[in-house]
């Protein structure tokens, strides 16, 4: 029954968009977080650059970002992030063009997990004489980032999805192979199943444990 | 002016400040020189490549408004159809029979853990499939089939959300004057819970906006996306020029929703009229995964 499998490599395919993943995860992690710093810092240049980039990059689809990094970026700029064949460029400015979109999506999750804690927290720490190191690590962030599981999951499992679009510049991801073989094999029905059982399988549990972890850290007001 | 993270700043704070803002103001003026630079070198800045999208028509006649049409009916389709299958399932969902909230609650976390474009890939085959709908109608066809299975799961869980969002009360009291299950259901509370959820469903309009681009990218739909390319040949190579066009259409549509959304939103949550529960452009993130559960009834009233 599954004799249509063999000659693509389903697990290769599955493991370049868990790549994708876990590479634009910690990027975007990254860069979302200096963004959120900026946009809750007290400067006003920062808030202002912080917040110019979330409404941008928010308000444009992944598709075009993703595209615009293969088309602009390296065809017409000749930026190749130090990678030298096609299939290595592609992934790296797929990982690149992920980054850029999802970082918009962390930064809010982050913003919103510290406003999330009262402003009175805060006040009653000065009060008591805490200095801004103090009120930050002690106080605000450890609340924080309890209330931020729950955001940044959500986050994660649309950026699981969002890998597919990387098909758009011919990364060898799992849409794209499933595309391949919808084209060269008549068992659309079966080959649709595996594909959204192995996305089912990515999505799923991520969404169920850190669902849970996220409501069990979670501070109940 | 203080808030959670600094007091109101002292003269120390605004020197650091000053400081700060210099040293960001010289980080962003060498990364935009950087980047003028390697426009200015390709020839990407030249008028000749900028030209056609300020002065005459052809372009926008021939490629972008063509285009344009085609993402806001694909979007416009998608979202008509959406949302009455979205408040079947999610009435469902809220169903007392086991029999019919579990399959239902099953369907809709199943197409939100999918990716969009695989569900479109799966319809572009099974209307070659199995269906006799012409070559051309068949993108259309598959980018809105894969953006209502999506989205009528997402705005399923909205739908579940506003109805969870109005105060007890309001069941209670309809059952109080003897009202049947059905009747709470239609007269009393889907009204307010449409009226709750109006800012995210328009929330949600800007997703599925942004997910048409998939259909002109990999499946030959032609959309504002699909425009890019010829485009950019025909114009000689001013690729910069046309994504830069598209972008700020995209961001210009999309944002006029957000704006409106949230302007709803405080519209909504200001009105006599309603129970006071809203639904907020907030919720839509939170609702577009799976595992995430909608707040808890009897919300609403705070006491």
């Amino acid at each position: 029954m599954f004799d249509f499998l063999e000659g693509y490599d389903l697990l290769g395919a599955f493991w370049v968009t868990v790549q994708l993943t876990l590479l634009s995860a910690v990027g975007s992690l990254f860069w979302g977080t200096l963004l959120a710093a900026m946009r809750v810092g007290p400067v006003p240049l920062m808030r202002g650059f912080g917040a110019a980039y979330v409404n941008i990059v928010r308000n444009i689809p992944l598709t075009v970002i993703i595209l615009f990094t293969s088309l602009g970026l390296n065809q017409t700029l000749g930026i190749s992030l130090g990678a030298h064949d096609f299939d290595s460029i592609n992934f790296r400015l797929a990982v690149l063009g992920l980054i850029a979109y999802t970082s918009a999506f962390v930064c809010e999750a982050i913003r919103s997990g510290i406003n999330t804690v009262p402003v009175g927290q805060a006040e009653a720490a000065r009060a008591v004489g805490l200095n801004f190191t103090q009120i930050l690590t002690l106080i605000v962030l450890p609340q924080a980032f309890r209330s931020v599981v729950g955001p940044l999951t959500n986050v994660l499992i649309a950026l699981t999805k969002n890998t597919t679009v990387a098909a758009a510049i011919g990364v060898a991801e799992a849409a794209l192979l499933m595309k391949e073989m919808i084209e060269n094999e008549a068992q659309l029905l079966l080959i649709s199943a595996v594909f959204a059982f192995g996305f089912l399988c990515l999505t799923l549990p991520t969404g169920l444990i850190l669902g849970w972890v996220g409501k069990k850290v979670a501070v109940k007001r | 002016m203080s808030s959670l993270l600094y007091d109101a700043p002292g003269p120390r704070a605004k020197r650091r400040n000053a400081l700060f803002t210099v040293l960001f103001l010289a980080v962003l003026v060498a990364v935009l020189w950087w980047v003028y630079k390697s426009l200015d070198e390709k020839g990407q800045l030249e008028w000749v490549k900028w030209e056609p999208f300020f002065s005459g028509s052809e372009a926008w006649t021939t490629y972008i408004l063509p285009g344009l049409k085609n993402t806001l009916i694909a979007a416009a389709l998608s979202m008509l159809l959406a949302l009455p299958l979205g408040a079947v399932f999610g009435i469902a969902r809220l169903s007392d029979h086991t029999w019919i909230r579990i399959p239902a609650g099953a369907i809709v976390e199943f197409f939100r853990a999918i990716p969009v474009l695989i569900l479109m890939i799966f319809g572009v085959a099974l209307y070659s499939e199995y269906t006799d709908v012409s070559s051309d109608d068949r993108p259309l066809y598959a980018v809105v089939t894969g953006l209502v299975l999506y989205n009528a799961s997402v705005l399923a869980e909205i739908v579940r959300a506003g109805i969870l969002s109005l105060p007890k009360g309001q069941t209670e009291a309809a059952q109080a004057i003897g009202l049947r299950k059905t009747q709470t259901m239609t007269s009393i509370l889907l009204p307010q819970a449409v009226t709750a959820m109006l800012p995210a469903i328009v929330s949600q309009l800007v997703v599925i906006v942004k997910d048409t681009a998939l259909g002109g990218a990999v499946l030959t739909f032609p959309d504002l996306i699909a425009a890019v390319s010829p485009m950019s040949s025909y114009y000689g190579a001013n690729t910069i020029a046309s994504f830069t066009v598209v972008a700020v259409i995209f961001v210009a549509i999309n944002f006029t929703l957000t704006s409106f959304a949230s302007w709803l939103e405080r519209r909504l949550r200001r009105s006599k009229k309603s129970t006071g529960a809203v639904v907020g452009v907030e919720a839509i993130e939170d609702l577009e995964t799976v595992g995430h559960a909608p707040p808890e009834p009897g919300g609403g009233i705070k006491e």
